[in-house]
């Protein structure tokens, strides 16, 4: 289990990772933490000739709120988002949503641009990306093209990032003080990939929920954002009643559900049900005290 | 195929190695330094076997290339003793039985090192949390924790955290 060999060259700036990229097209590949395409690559899946790395780039790990979005840096480490020390429901559901991700010290190397590249299908950040529409922001030798969630995730592992582009920064739009927001996940063991995962949030005003979020992860080969929970969800008041019939409306329309050796597709879709419910009640949770 | 001269400090050493790109750190560091100590588990950054300190951080050592790792400091489980005596660490591993094969222990004790040197009190929840990062098939780890549990209550991190 040993990669094949590779030029490893370090790009000390975005513009230099670009270039490279541009010189070297697709048989080069950005290293940001390394700990989802080192496994790639000591497996063999993955053989690039050139190893661009991408971790001496200065100003690449950040979390900077500007007007309604917050800026996340690429090169931000996966740990970093256990105490973000941002303001307001997003704020607050970063650290709750890294603390699931892998163990400590895979946190501590594992990057979230480097998760929203790979575009694993059980991956909490390309969850959280889909479900609260960030814009991925992509370098090339030619410039900077921004990427909304929608259209940037194309199957399992694949994103629509070009050859010759890297991924820079992300940008996730901030929530108003009224939102509430949850994070759940299953799997069998504490650190594994997720089976099925589900973020929620919810805006309340007087009593009525007036928009809302769900996003599923795991569950298919792409993130997904529920529409027909969301519908079920708007225009009513945060009862157990109706989460139970929007977490009933995300698993009865999600299509495509992944079969694996953990899971089959009827599994899949049970636990969608369980993981929209239970992400909108610790949303209704983490609101209390907070408001 | 083209080699690389890099630098490291290992445990307070100086080795100037020639390595592949491809060369993992911790094949460099049993290959090319000499220490064995540090186990090869599965490869793919599962097991925790090869957790090695770089910069005083955990990281496993089959996912870091040594090219990566030039002119950084590195800790490994043959600079835990002194002078041939076991540190507290390892006292404690051998007292309260925290090993059966003893494979996984190299990759344990150095993120035991981690997790008592760092200036966090643990919960006992969050030290099981922690240790499920590595793997061990022989202790159940009830003795692990036990082993890391009597280290920090005697360096006072022993306080519940949140």
């Amino acid at each position: 289990m040993k990669p094949a060999s590779f030029e490893y060259v370090i790009a000390e700036s975005w513009d230099a990772a670009a270039a490279l990229l541009a010189e070297h097209g697709d048989d080069a590949v950005v290293l940001a933490g390394g700990q989802s395409l080192v496994p790639v690559m000591n497996f063999r899946l993955a053989q690039p000739a050139v190893l661009v790395d991408l971790n001496h780039i200065p100003d690449s790990a950040y979390l900077r709120i500007e007007g309604d979005c917050l800026r996340i840096g690429a090169l931000t480490r996966h740990a970093r988002f256990e105490a973000p020390g941002i303001d307001g429901p997003l704020g607050r559901l970063l650290p709750r949503i890294a603390r699931n991700i892998a163990h400590l010290p895979i946190r501590m190397r594992g990057t979230f641009g480097g998760s929203l590249a790979h575009a694993d299908p059980a991956s909490e950040w390309c969850n959280l990306a889909r479900a609260f529409d960030a814009v991925m922001i992509a370098q090339s030798a030619s410039g900077e093209r921004r990427i909304p969630a929608a259209d940037y995730f194309q199957s399992a592992l694949t994103t629509d990032l070009a050859d010759g582009e890297v991924l820079h920064e992300i940008k996730i739009p901030t929530l108003g003080p009224d939102w509430r927001c949850g994070f759940v996940e299953f799997n069998r063991r504490a650190g594994d990939f997720a089976i099925v995962q589900s973020v929620a949030a919810i805006e309340l005003r007087e009593g009525q929920i007036t928009a809302a979020r769900i996003g599923i992860g795991g569950a298919t080969e792409i993130p997904q954002r529920s529409d027909a929970a969301e519908a079920v969800l708007v225009g009513g008041p945060p009862t157990p009643e109706r989460f139970a019939e929007a977490a009933a409306a995300a698993a009865g329309s999600v299509e495509d559900l992944l079969t694996d050796h953990q899971a089959d597709a009827d599994m899949r879709r049970d636990l969608v049900r369980v993981m929209v419910q239970r992400a909108l009640e610790d949303a209704v949770a983490s609101g209390e005290g907070q408001a | 195929m083209a080699t690389t001269r890099i630098q490291l400090n290992v445990n307070g050493t100086e080795h100037a190695v020639e390595v592949e790109p491809r060369h993992s750190l911790v094949d460099t560091l049993r290959e090319a330094c000499g220490l064995t100590g540090s186990h090869i588990g599965c490869e793919h950054g599962v097991c925790g076997a090869c957790t090695i300190l770089v910069d005083d951080e955990p990281v496993r050592g089959c996912l870091m290339f040594s090219v990566q790792a030039d002119g950084k400091q590195i800790r490994t489980v043959e600079g835990l003793a002194n002078n041939g005596a076991f540190n507290a660490l390892q006292q404690a591993f051998h007292e309260q039985h925290a090993l059966q094969c003893g494979f996984c222990t190299p990759g344990m004790l150095m993120l035991a090192t981690w997790i008592v040197e760092r200036d966090t009190p643990v919960s006992d929840d969050q030290l099981r949390d922690l240790i499920a990062s590595n793997l061990c098939r022989c202790t159940g780890y009830r003795n692990i924790i036990r082993a890391i549990r009597a280290v920090l209550d005697q360096s006072g991190n022993a306080e519940a955290g949140p």
